[in-house]
């Protein structure tokens, strides 16, 4: 009977156990994640507004996305991402049906079907030289029915066929060493002006017929001094320019093909201004904006060569482009700001007297400054002209304007992900009502008995699609409290922009938005960047009434020397609480495991002069660090030498100005790497914040092997010289990666391991004692994954009951990295398909449960693969007792199992980074991977053996046990009645 | 086009198939400029609407990808795609489409011999006589749901549990009959002694 019992029980443990990879049923998509798409901040756009079909706006962005936008609602038509180093320099629209863009300095020209954004047609222009690029789809050039494209890059102008991409002539002008400005085509006579200089004071135009690249004159004029800026085309012969005082106006004329020029001081045409001006690059027909001394002033240029002043512009923000209205009639459109609002004016190039269009709008202040305006014209019913603007701001967000209200607008200040944390939400404080218990109870059995409907498959469709909405809806998920199970979180992620939001997890939705006032461009910090986001106050046990908060550590500038900015924000609220502008600088910023009495966790700031900063600035801190003083360690990699530096603090800054805050450091050890042999590529380290479970791992045979866990564990990759390029670069015999781990408190090499005839890019994880990487195997041809396990040998001596019994064992010794153990480690290599983006690892809440690896691959999709794949004790054929324990028999190559990408059929576009957090049920782990588009799931590597799933059928169990109920008084009825009989005999 | 400079053309494939119709002779001559070749192929992704649960795995969000991520491109509505100015040596190209498994392909190109270009799948180790990518699967992101059927139910936790509810009730009594009526009496006796309550005990009594 026991047998059969424990073979039943198998039996059911086999049925629940088969299936163990995450997969999802695709009526299950959106259940628990979420996909965002995005764009980016808006380069180029062009309207595409015909009478018929759907309208749109055509947007090429600084994620290198070209898009098509619906222009009612904003939605994405379709859209193409480009490879990172294929940025867009120009987008046009030709023959009415391509979208036209060149990207790569001038040196890619693609056509994309404008309907669905299929590529038509490529060209590769050649070139010898780097240059300005310029796209130029002229209106009305014509060869034989084909409409011409003009590009302008690489040194070589190309007119290009928009029908099949085919460069019809080429002129090449990088023999002369004339620096090509600006391309022009006027339509009377078929003649292409290209514009340039050679130095900085001499002056070219070539004249090109259009027809067939024929250089018909080429003429030069030497100019009275040397310009600044760019060179702005007024019309098809005109151009203007600054000289190199910025105090004076060139303005340059060719008729018939002679230079003219003249000079005016901008002094003669407004007065009392000493200022330098920049010339805007807004194309208007016969005027040009200058910027001077934050005026916008607009100057018309007359027939005969003269400069008259047209208008000052206070506040002025952005000027768009000019639109043709009607015959010879162009308009433009300017923005000030005044507070919070926006007046949008629009006027007629040609008019000055009168405004077509004078608006005010109310922008979040949130939003910043608007930086990019493109306008488009519709006929309203009563024949007058209306407009709409297309306005990109200064957090990336993008709106369309129409009427004086906003008519859609999009966040894609969320298309450039810098940092992630999370935050929890507030608990729960008011009490339930018992109305609405009684209306959610109604609720959940109507839900279930249709849920078991949908299981019996006796659904109706219509059944089916109330199913689907019940589960989209669930009004749990978004709420904005804690829940039990810990799946509701704020995400705080930090842009580009300098702009920080929180996305709730249950639904994506943003629940507050700050544009940090340390990131904003100002005269102190001209170009601020952020660079990480960090948990400053997260309230568990004290100071429970204060919300918990985040800061944001930025630079004012790209190089490393620019001094430090850091703002702290209410995680709740979105409110910034505080903002310093830092007087040292910032190289690193290590948050210590030590918190306060308010639990504000404290950190130090290490700057580029080798000095460290505490943070809070309290006296509570100072008291706390220096109790710990002795324990705070940390590393430097020098890349670029090929040196990684351990450091720990030694004593109070000694400088002019006494800061208690600052302390020196002192170098503890270095690794110097010989740079002929090796060149560091990539190190990554263990989440401080991981848990481990146990330490002891049991073998097959009882045994017991202790995995080596230390927070101060640094992986190394280093990689030949001459295989530091891409591949393709590299022979194998030349190329060769070396991995290396480390303690980083003592400098100890616990590992060394060289893979020959291997390269980067290498991609790396970091977990418990093992550590998975990603690399090229040039030999093989293959990318391959190489796991290497660290076991501490000095306490494997412990297995014997005996000594446990006795006390006799080592257990309980204190892990420390100065003890030398003793240590052993296993690997093994696998082939992997694909390449990959990103690895990261899933992390639990007490770390009980399996972990996965999440990788990113390049088709931006996001696989998991159950760590048990890569375990350096898989065999070619395990044992029984082996398989009995879940290990998998090796195979050369890592499997790739469709169901269990976790971003199923979707793509996360520009994928650049994997966050996973652990929830609060241990089974699951919540993943957020970001690039272009965002894209969250919660994942439960071992499945939900501490939960019912969603799809967990409670009408079945309420019906098995009617069933149970019915039968326990069937067979009592018939008990009772086989007694009766018995009775009766 | 620019045929003064010297144009190494590296054309690798000559394929008709079926699933498009689009197919023009006239395929992608490029020129490589001085230091480059040109990769030309072409990647065949069957039609769209074979399956209708499938999602299609639209040409159009197909890229190619060099050596990781070095160079994008997208296919031609013929399925085309070529890489310019790329230097000898061998390369990796990769396909990312949605819905399809696509194998890495190693590509050599000669330095020695402008115009040869060797391609491989690097999943099989086949060698490709002309330069075509198939997919080598179709992916399925979803596990398909099973139509209802009674062994599903039966298969189930609860199902079990009734299952073997069910084999108690009519096997266990089967048991006592073979059961020699002497040692069920004897057990009987046993149990009413140690007072074990029985279902029937607790139901209320109805005769």
């Amino acid at each position: 009977m026991a047998m059969a019992i424990r073979a039943f029980l198998m039996f059911v443990l086999f049925l629940f156990s088969t299936q163990f990879c995450f997969s999802l049923y695709e009526d299950q998509v959106g259940l628990m994640d979420w996909h965002q798409q995005y764009l980016g901040k808006v380069k180029h756009a062009v309207f595409h507004t015909q009478k018929t079909g759907r309208k749109r706006v055509l947007v090429s962005t600084e994620e290198n996305v070209v898009a098509s936008l619906d222009l009612r609602h904003g939605e994405i038509f379709w859209r193409q991402i480009l490879g990172t180093n294929d940025i867009v320099d120009g987008l046009d629209i030709a023959l009415g049906k391509y979208v036209i863009t060149l990207s790569s300095d001038g040196s890619m020209l693609r056509a994309w079907n404008l309907p669905d954004g299929q590529m038509v047609w490529e060209s590769s222009l050649q070139g010898s030289k780097l240059s300005k690029s310029i796209l130029n789809v002229p209106k009305n050039l014509k060869a034989d029915k084909d409409d011409l494209i003009l590009v302008f890059g690489q040194g070589c102008l190309h007119a290009v066929s928009s029908i099949d991409g085919e460069v019809l002539w080429k002129k090449d002008f990088s023999g002369q060493s004339i620096e090509v400005q600006q391309i022009t085509h006027s339509p009377h006579n078929d003649l292409i002006y290209v514009a340039g200089y050679v130095g900085s004071s001499k002056f070219y135009v070539y004249q090109i017929n259009a027809k067939n690249g024929e250089l018909l004159k080429d003429n030069t004029a030497a100019l009275p001094s040397g310009t600044y800026g760019e060179l702005l085309s007024v019309s098809s012969d005109m151009f203007v320019t600054l000289d190199d005082t910025r105090s004076k106006i060139l303005l340059i004329n060719l008729k018939n093909g002679e230079i003219n020029y003249n000079d005016n001081h901008i002094s003669d045409l407004i007065k009392d201004t000493s200022g330098q001006g920049v010339i805007l690059p807004s194309r208007l027909p016969g005027i040009f904006a200058l910027n001077l001394d934050s005026l916008g002033i607009l100057i018309k240029v007359t027939n005969e060569g003269g400069l008259v002043l047209v208008e000052k512009i206070n506040n002025a923000a952005a000027l768009s482009d000019a639109v043709s209205i009607s015959d010879g009639q162009h308009a433009f459109a300017f923005v000030q700001h005044e507070e919070n609002k926006i007046h949008l004016t629009v006027k007629d190039v040609h008019n000055w007297n009168s405004d077509l269009l004078k608006e005010r709008i109310v922008i979040d202040h949130q939003r910043g400054n608007v930086e990019k305006i493109f306008i488009n014209n519709y006929v309203r019913t009563d024949r007058s002209n209306g407009f709409r603007a297309l306005i990109a701001m200064e957090d990336h967000s993008l709106l369309l304007v129409q009427q004086g209200e906003i008519v859609w607008s999009r966040e894609d200040g969320l298309a450039s992900v810098v940092d992630v944390t999370t935050s929890d939400l507030p608990v729960e404080k008011e009490g339930v009502s018992v109305a609405k218990v009684e209306q959610n109870l109604f609720e959940w059995l109507k839900g279930h008995i249709l849920k078991l409907k949908g299981t019996l498959m006796i659904a109706s469709p219509g059944d089916v699609a109330a199913i689907q909405a019940m589960r989209l809806r669930s009004s749990e998920k978004s709420k904005m409290t804690r829940d039990h199970n810990g799946f509701r979180k704020l995400l705080i992620v930090l842009t580009r922009a300098g702009k920080v939001f929180a996305l709730h997890t249950g639904d994506g939705r943003i629940v507050w938005s700050v544009l940090l006032r340390t990131l904003r461009k100002s005269e102190a910090c001209e170009r601020p960047i952020g660079l990480n986001i960090y948990q400053w106050q997260d309230p568990h046990h004290h100071a429970l009434d204060e919300n918990p908060s985040v800061f944001v550590v930025g630079r004012c500038g790209p190089s490393l020397a620019a001094p430090a900015v850091l703002s702290f924000i209410d995680a709740y609220t979105g409110r910034e609480l505080n903002s310093l502008s830092l007087a040292h600088t910032v190289a690193q910023v290590m948050p210590l495991p030590y918190t306060d009495s308010t639990e504000q966790r404290l950190h130090l700031i290490i700057d580029v002069n080798q000095q460290a900063y505490l943070y809070p600035k309290t006296p509570e801190a100072i008291h706390i660090l220096q109790h710990e003083f002795a324990n705070v360690y940390w590393y430097s990699v020098d890349a670029d030498n090929g040196i990684i530096r351990g450091h720990a603090l030694n004593s109070r800054c000694n400088g002019e100005v006494v800061d208690e805050y600052c302390f020196d450091l002192r170098d503890l050890w270095s690794i110097v790497f010989p740079s002929e042999s090796e060149r560091i590529l990539a190190t990554m380290t263990r989440k401080s914040n991981e848990v481990v479970h146990t330490q002891a791992k049991v073998m097959t045979n009882q045994d017991v092997m202790y995995k080596y866990i230390s927070k101060n564990l640094l992986f190394v990759a280093n990689v030949a010289p001459k295989a530091i390029g891409e591949i393709g670069t590299a022979t194998p015999e030349e190329s060769w990666l070396v991995i290396y781990i480390i303690d980083t408190v003592t400098g100890r090499i616990l590992h060394r391991m060289t893979h020959h005839g291997c390269q980067g890019p290498v991609q790396a994880v970091f977990s418990e004692n093992w550590v998975v990487y990603h690399y090229f195997n040039l030999r093989a041809h293959r990318y391959e994954m190489s796991v290497v396990e660290v076991y501490d040998q000095s306490r494997a001596d412990n297995k014997d009951v005996w000594k446990l019994v006795l006390g006799k064992h080592n257990l309980t010794s204190p892990f420390s990295s100065y003890s030398r153990p003793e240590v052993i480690t296993k690997s093994q290599s696998y082939y992997f398909t694909h390449s990959v983006k990103a690895i990261e690892v899933t992390s639990t809440a007490k770390g009980i449960t399996s972990k996965q690896l999440l990788i990113g691959t390049i088709g931006d999709q996001v696989l998991a693969l159950d760590k048990r794949f890569l375990d350096p004790r898989r065999t070619l054929n395990p044992s029984q007792a082996e398989k009995e324990e879940g290990i998998i028999p090796l195979t050369d190559s890592l499997p790739i199992i469709a169901q269990s990408y976790i971003t199923h059929s979707l793509k996360v576009e520009g994928l650049r980074g994997i966050v996973t957090v652990p929830a609060k049920l241990e089974s699951t782990s919540l993943v957020f991977a970001y690039g272009v588009d965002l894209f969250f799931t919660r994942i439960a590597p071992s499945r939900t053996y501490d939960s019912l799933t969603e799809d967990f059928s409670y009408a079945l169990l309420l019906i098995t046990i009617v069933a149970l109920v019915a039968a326990i008084f069937v067979t009592w009825v018939l008990s009772e009645r086989k007694d009766l009989q018995e009775k009766w005999r | 086009m620019a045929s003064t400079m010297r144009s190494k053309q590296l054309v690798l494939l000559l394929f008709v198939q079926s699933c498009f119709a689009l197919f023009s002779s006239s395929f992608a001559h490029s020129s490589g400029s001085t230091e480059g070749y040109t990769i030309n192929g072409r990647a065949k992704i069957p039609s769209v609407g074979t399956k209708e649960f499938f999602l299609p795995g639209k040409i159009s969000n197909a890229k190619v990808i060099l050596n990781g991520g070095q160079r994008v491109t997208f296919l031609r509505p013929d399925g085309y795609f070529s890489f310019h100015n790329v230097p000898a040596g061998t390369h990796l190209i990769e396909v990312a489409a949605i819905g399809y498994f696509f194998s890495p392909v190693r590509v050599d190109v000669s330095a020695r011999n402008p115009g040869k270009i060797q391609a491989a799948l690097t999943e099989n180790r086949r060698g490709l006589d002309e330069f075509v990518l198939e997919p080598l699967r179709e992916e399925q992101y979803y596990e398909i749901r099973e139509p209802f059927s009674v062994m599903s139910i039966v298969k189930s936790p609860m199902g079990l549990m009734v299952g073997f509810m069910l084999l108690v009730v009519f096997l266990m009594p089967k048991l006592m009959e073979n059961m020699d009526p002497e040692e069920m009496r004897r057990a009987q006796e046993e149990m009413r002694n140690q007072g074990v309550p029985s279902l029937a005990n607790l139901l209320p009594r109805s005769s």
